[in-house]
């Protein structure tokens, strides 16, 4: 690819696949290092809110749970499960 | 006493074998007494990508199971002086030498020279763990791929969990074309997902190619840009300051083109 080429991809912000491969690394590394399988937290996920849906009225529009690192160390074992689950109100006994 | 350096990389094709060649090559040039040490038992090739290919009588599994001498399966390479292959064994599997024959025969190698380089085969699997059971140093070879660099991390961690402390990365294949287009991880982004030191950088270099053809590795010679990255990572080993190379584009244009035809026997 000619330098020209370079040049405008970069003015386009298109095609930058290196940001793609290190964001798909990052994530990926992450489990294997944890050794947490991807799909575990979205199971995870959904027993904590059928659990929760029992007494609350949650905004699942707006919920967040993911897994993320403990700490800058990059090779330190430890995650954790991180969790904002906004709420509404109380559900009423019924 | 010598030291035992294995060269690792998880994933196959990264440039292991040439990378041992290399390094092994620039040791002996620099005057000290160095062994290659073939574990890739079954898919031998550090003997071809050296040019010793044709001198092999004995090798690594003749050797642990008595059929000879240490000293007899070794092959002198004439033209680097101070450098010597003990080729692995090309009709047998991984499972041939085991994990205390291994540390026995290295500690015996590390007697007789400075530098025992141990080129390691593919995989995590038992000849892996053999390649790595007696290494005082691991060299991590990786290239800016996701799945050589996955395996990069996976390799580390399991260098990490087997008490191998001092491990050291050296990213293979850059193209600086590549990274300046934003299309190839570039050394930061691998520094940061790995988290490991690194030793050195290797661009993209056809020559790679030409000089496995003929079985000499590029390090002998001093004005292609593998071979200088290679001389700058063994002064590295050696413990002394070089800084990293700066990257050029290969050059493709037509003049270099007659350059690279007419210039070179």
């Amino acid at each position: 690819m000619g330098s020209w080429a370079n040049f405008i991809q970069k003015l386009t912000g298109k095609n930058q696949t290196k940001d793609i491969a290190k964001e798909r690394l990052k994530l990926v590394l992450f489990h294997d290092r944890s050794e947490i399988p991807p799909a575990l937290v979205d199971v995870i996920k959904d027993e904590i809110i059928a659990v929760l849906d029992k007494y609350l009225d949650i905004d699942r529009e707006r919920m967040d749970v993911e897994l993320t690192r403990l700490g800058d160390e990059a090779r330190a074992s430890a995650s954790a499960l991180v969790a904002n689950i906004p709420v509404k109100g109380i559900k009423k006994p019924q | 006493m010598g030291e035992a350096i294995v060269i690792t990389s998880g994933k196959g094709g990264v440039g292991k074998t040439t990378t041992t060649a290399n390094l092994g090559t620039g040791l002996a040039m620099r005057g000290h007494k160095v062994v290659l040490v073939d574990a890739d038992i079954g898919l031998r090739n550090l003997d071809v990508v050296i040019g010793l290919e044709n001198r092999i009588v004995y090798d690594i599994v003749d050797v642990v199971e008595g059929n000879c001498k240490l000293k007899n399966a070794l092959i002198k390479d004439k033209r680097t002086e101070g450098l010597y292959l003990l080729p692995a064994a090309q009709t047998r599997d991984k499972t041939a030498v085991s994990n205390e024959q291994m540390t026995k025969l290295v500690s015996e190698l590390k007697e007789e020279f400075e530098y025992v380089l141990i080129d390691c085969p593919a995989g995590i699997e038992h000849g892996f763990k053999n390649a790595i059971v007696a290494a005082d140093k691991a060299i991590v070879v990786t290239v800016p791929e996701v799945s050589a660099v996955r395996d990069a991390d996976r390799i580390i961690g399991l260098l990490l969990a087997n008490e191998v402390s001092y491990v050291k990365l050296i990213i293979n294949r850059l193209r600086k074309d590549m990274i300046d287009a934003g299309n190839m991880l570039d050394i930061d982004d691998t520094l940061e997902i790995l988290s490991v030191d690194l030793l050195g950088i290797v661009p993209e270099d056809s020559e790679i190619i030409r000089s496995s053809n003929i079985g000499e590795p590029v390090v002998i010679k001093a004005e292609t840009p593998a071979g200088i990255a290679y001389r700058n990572i063994v002064a590295r080993i050696l413990g002394e300051d070089v800084p990293l190379m700066e990257l050029k584009k290969e050059p493709t244009g037509f003049l270099s083109t007659l350059k690279r035809l007419f210039g070179r026997k």
